[in-house]
């Protein structure tokens, strides 16, 4: 008797909710010009943050990938005994933020410096003079963007000559990364703020035109959630159509993208973020963000017909 | 049915809707509220069927104690009260059986119980063979008839007119008076909110006339008591 109780009021509930998810189906499609408008407005905040997103990612992948590669040289005196140049590399391991310590011999640097210059190297004939070039420590930080600080420490030390670490280089790449990530930080705010104000006066006039609905529901004993629901469902629905093309354009976009920066391989720095999982994953944040604004649009303007 | 005691309304604009309103009706009542318009008649309608809340006073309609009721609970009173507007408040968009369907699909009954219901309450009001029209294809007098048939069709204990007939021609009015009053015959206590002194005056039943807010005549099988 209990069991068959409880068995009955379960089967109403989902018989209920199919009627909600109907009911916003069927609301969606008849009032299919303010739908098209919602989902407009939809589309195009999520085509704009989408491409942001993509954009700042970006970015920062290609950023860290640069911070990666930025490391400090210590010039050890030419003067410096061997004791005294092995004091030095002590001292820079103890350093925090310090992630990796490696020496390398004059002579080492002096093969490096040749390599680099290729067949010219010979014409000076560096080999057959004397080494002017120094022993060395190259060290990665654990954060690059400390890079300046740290460098300009070290040049304290005894028996350290000279500190390199391509002082503009470094500054101008760190500024201008701080610089695009809030700015587009705060682009990405504004964005989403007017594209829930859009929606949730798009679905406020929706709801308005069905506004004697609501009144007769709530005539006949409809509970608020029961109002509720249709709306909710037809929030989402419009932020999942809304979020269609956006997607679309990010699959197709992205991918030629990805086709076309692997020709440019001499700014073999500059690499793109891998199609997938990255494309996937941004899909997936622009279907929610589409929902839930949706959803919001249309429980911020039920409330006010319901007189919460 | 319904209990009142000293039932007062003053609306944040300062008016004084109500000054003090103790009456009790039973159950199977047939019930006429006469009154100018402005003497608070809709604002009783709309304390019973919790529309507006009472500044103060008592309120037991069907066993609920519609004063102290929270928000949250006024749905379930208005599941045990049928509401009639003189203006029928149909759905344009939907069918006559739709429109009726509506107000069990709310209390969320089952479709076999509500296609049977629908088209049980449309014979009781002689209108089985249009389930399938839209209001604009039925005359005033057929749309009220739909519309009580959206009263009725949660078997309420309570029937709220409020000028039903307010915008028939009198043939029409005479047919849904006979309608309310067959329904109240079965049992449903019927409060009627009218200005039509031929009815009133013609189908002789309870009268309660309201006045500045207050009841100034209370009288079975009484008259509408206004030249109209």
């Amino acid at each position: 008797m209990c069991v068959t109780s409880i068995e009955v009021i379960t089967a109403m509930r989902a018989r209920t909710f199919k009627r909600h998810i109907r009911e916003g189906l069927k609301n969606t499609w008849r009032n299919s010009w303010m739908t098209l408008a919602s989902v407009g407005a939809v589309t195009t905040t999520l085509i704009l943050v989408g491409a942001f997103l993509v954009l700042l990612l970006n970015i920062n992948h290609i950023a860290e990938n640069l911070e990666e590669d930025v490391e400090i040289k210590v010039l050890v005196d030419l003067t410096a005994n061997e004791a005294e140049t092995a004091s030095v590399g002590d001292e820079l391991e103890r350093l925090d933020n310090v992630k990796s310590v490696t020496f390398s011999t004059r002579e080492e640097e002096l093969e490096r410096l040749m390599s680099g210059l290729g067949d010219e190297g010979d014409i000076f004939g560096l080999q057959d003079q004397e080494n002017p070039l120094n022993d060395a420590y190259i060290i990665k930080l654990d954060d690059p963007t400390q890079t300046v600080a740290m460098a300009q420490e070290i040049e304290s030390f005894d028996h350290v000559e000279d500190v390199n670490y391509g002082e503009d280089f470094v500054q101008n790449l760190f500024d201008f990364n701080a610089y695009a990530r809030n700015i587009g930080l705060v682009l990405i705010v504004a964005l989403l703020f007017t594209a829930i104000f859009l929606i949730s006066n798009t679905i406020k006039i929706t709801i308005f035109a069905r506004r004697k609905e609501i009144e007769i529901m709530q005539l006949v004993g409809a509970t608020k959630w029961f109002i509720r629901w249709p709306f909710f469902v037809e929030g989402m629905l419009l932020g999942v159509l809304g979020s269609v093309i956006p997607i679309s354009l990010l699959i197709g976009g992205y991918y030629y993208l990805d086709q076309n920066m692997s020709v440019v391989q001499q700014f073999d720095f500059i690499t793109l973020l891998p199609f997938s999982p990255f494309v996937w994953q941004v899909s997936g944040v622009i279907i929610l963000i589409g929902v839930v604004i949706g959803i919001w649009g249309s429980v911020m303007s039920v409330r006010k017909f319901l007189k919460v | 049915m319904i209990k009142m005691k000293d039932i007062r309304k003053t609306y944040p604009n300062g008016v004084q809707a109500l000054n003090g309103i103790t009456i009790d009706i039973d159950l199977g009542e047939f019930v006429y509220l006469v009154g100018q318009s402005g003497a608070g008649k809709s604002t009783f309608i709309k304390i019973i069927f919790g529309d507006e809340k009472a500044t103060s006073g008592d309120v037991q309609v069907a066993g609920h104690d519609v004063v102290n009721m929270k928000r949250k609970e006024i749905p379930y009173l208005r599941r045990d009260i049928g509401v009639v507007f003189q203006d029928f408040k149909l759905l344009p968009t939907m069918t006559v059986y739709e429109n009726v369907a509506f107000a069990l699909e709310v209390v969320e009954e089952t479709p076999k119980n509500i296609r049977k219901r629908v088209m049980e309450v449309l014979d009781q009001v002689g209108l089985k063979n249009k389930a399938r029209f839209i209001p604009d294809e039925l005359s005033g007098g057929e749309q009220q008839r739909v519309a009580i048939a959206r009263a009725i069709a949660n078997y309420p204990k309570l029937l709220i007119a409020d000028e039903p007939t307010g915008n028939l021609d009198p043939d029409t009015s005479w047919e849904i008076m006979k309608i309310l009053e067959e329904i109240n015959a079965a049992g449903t206590t019927i409060i009627m909110a009218t200005h039509s002194k031929e009815i009133v005056n013609t189908i002789k039943r309870r009268v309660i006339a309201i006045e500045g807010g207050m009841i100034v005549r209370d009288q079975h099988r009484g008259d509408y008591g206004y030249e109209s």
